[in-house]
């Protein structure tokens, strides 16, 4: 079943300096398995198409199925996990109850909680570091203990919002290498926002290139790498390749202001 | 910390030491002219060396010198009974009762109006600016009325002056924990909403933990506030015991060292208070994480 469908999606703020065309006429299709990167200067709409899927923003125009179900359906029935920008721990929890929260909500045992707050926390190599309070860990460690959390519930689909953005190159590197494994090892569908085009290239079996005012998609590329992608692909022809075409597609969609 | 503490000492000694030298030549000044007049009265000779003393040792000074307020503060709590009506530790009892059991009414009440304001938008829109206005009428003016109503309900002793504490320290109570419950960012709440959170889980598990410490920096402000309003309750109904009666009792009399004695009393026990509910605080939010 498609996971993500898309027509002619539109999203537009009022504000007081009149509409803002954040997304406009987006068509997507996304298969389950798919790792799916969104990439475009800021204000292309990015973001907010993936808060669309998400039901935290509402369309406009347009339609958009997630899971065959409108998104409010989907996030009712909790069929996402989100990482946001920032890790966004509650600092009065550990990380053990930060990655237990989204599962206390679903009411899910104590001991069953126990046991999966473990595999998460062992999914991104955070093992025995639950009890620790967020302010404790590093940057990196954070962002990757609010990955678990978003892994806890075992939702199919994860959406990530730059969740690298802030952290260093070589942190990053680290973390992108982690999350290609776990995204194997996991078979989830993943919808990543980045700014970053090695990221997109090297992490992404699709990349949609997206343009500002109004948002929308220019360009949609299947990668051809092969899913096993050791780091010193980046430096092959074929990522070269896709990464130029990346990069000419921004710069289309810049022409046009 | 213990060398910031031990850095502390210097500056708050120099601060003490600089209080009591004011205080020392403000009592040698103004308690100075009743000597004179005492010598004119005797028709004896003024000596100023012999009347600076005696500045220092009059029974009814305009401005008793600092060890005159220590030595009857000594004698109305260590060397008297507690039981006994002129001790110092028998009158703070009274009026602590009364501060704690305001404190603790204030302290609920202020909770419950905060989370009606931010959950309920015609409380958000009607109850702020009544809060405000509550606190602009004097309390010296309102708390006769409150001791005179409630009594003529049947109710007096502890009760009418624990509300006049409430009065006063529901207010910082309210203000605290409507930014406290408000304190959460976008991306915190986006959380609950992404989890398919209830309302009542957002406010158990982000709202009221992220709401702590602006209860506890709110809850230091009521506690003394509730302290005020427990002494005010007890001026004007001429209440026979608590540091309000004290004070009145003191100033019927001229006895302005017991006025005195009493004022460091409650400024003593208002310190303790705010210590305690500091300690408190940080000790409840090192639990949770919050400080390091």
């Amino acid at each position: 079943m498609t996971v993500i469908a898309a027509r002619t999606l539109s999203l537009t703020f009022e504000t007081n300096d009149g509409p803002v065309h954040a997304l406009k006429d987006v068509d997507l299709t996304i298969e389950p398995g798919e790792f799916v990167s969104f990439i475009g200067p800021s204000g292309c709409g990015k973001t907010t198409f993936l808060r669309v899927i998400a039901d935290l923003e509402r369309p406009t125009g347009g339609t958009i199925s997630v899971n065959g179900v409108s998104p409010e359906e989907a996030r009712l029935q909790r069929s996402y996990g989100y990482v946001f920008q920032a890790a966004g721990l509650y600092p009065w929890r550990t990380v053990g109850r930060n990655v237990a929260l989204p599962l206390e909500i679903i009411g899910v045992g104590r001991a069953e909680r126990r046991e999966r707050v473990d595999k998460a926390l062992a999914l991104v190599d955070l093992t025995g570091f639950g009890k620790k309070f967020p302010w404790q860990l590093s940057g990196g460690m954070q962002q990757r203990a609010s990955i678990a959390r978003a892994l806890a519930f075992d939702a199919d689909l994860l959406l990530m919002d730059e969740p690298f953005g802030a952290l260093d190159e070589i942190v990053r590197d680290h973390l992108n290498e982690q999350l290609l494994e776990l995204w194997a090892r996991t078979q989830k569908t993943i919808c990543f926002v980045t700014h970053s085009i090695p990221e997109a290239v090297y992490l992404s079996t699709k990349i949609v290139v997206m343009s500002p005012r109004p948002g929308r998609v220019t360009d949609v590329i299947e990668s051809t790498l092969p899913r096993e992608r050791p780091l010193d692909i980046r430096e092959s022809p074929e990522f070269l390749d896709i990464a130029h075409r990346v990069r000419e597609g921004l710069r289309a969609g810049h022409s046009y202001d | 910390m213990f060398t910031r503490a031990r850095g502390a000492v210097l500056p708050v000694l120099a601060v003490v030491a600089a209080i009591f030298v004011v205080w020392y030549v403000a009592a040698a000044i103004m308690n100075l002219p009743w000597e004179r007049d005492q010598a004119q009265r005797a028709e004896a000779e003024f000596v100023l060396a012999d009347a600076l003393a005696n500045t220092m040792a009059q029974e009814r000074p305009v401005l008793p010198a600092p060890h005159q307020v220590a030595v009857e503060l000594w004698e109305t709590t260590v060397q008297k009974k507690i039981t006994s009506k002129r001790s110092l530790v028998y009158h703070g009892w009274i009026t602590l009762s009364a501060t704690l059991l305001g404190f603790l009414f204030g302290t609920m009440l202020g909770m419950a109006l905060a989370i009606g304001i931010v959950y309920n938008r015609a409380m958000d829109m009607s109850v702020m600016p009544w809060v405000i206005a509550s606190q602009t009428i004097p309390i010296l003016a309102i708390a006769p009325m409150i001791i005179v109503v409630l009594n003529a309900v049947g109710i007096s002793g502890l009760l009418p002056k624990a509300f006049i504490s409430t009065y006063l320290a529901f207010f910082p109570i309210v203000v605290g924990m409507v930014k406290g419950l408000r304190s959460p960012d976008a991306l915190q709440t986006d959380l609950m909403r992404t989890y398919n959170a209830s309302g009542s889980q957002a406010f158990w598990k982000l709202r009221l933990p992220a709401s702590m410490p602006y209860l506890f920096t709110s809850m230091k402000v009521a506690v003394a506030a509730s302290l005020v309003g427990a002494i005010v309750g007890e001026l004007p109904t001429g209440a026979v015991a608590g540091l309000g009666a004290r004070l009145l009792a003191g100033s019927y009399y001229g006895q302005t060292i017991q006025i005195w004695s009493a004022l460091v009393a409650a400024a003593i026990l208002a310190a303790s208070l705010v210590a305690i509910v500091g300690l408190v605080g940080r000790i409840v939010e090192r639990r949770m994480g919050f400080t390091r």
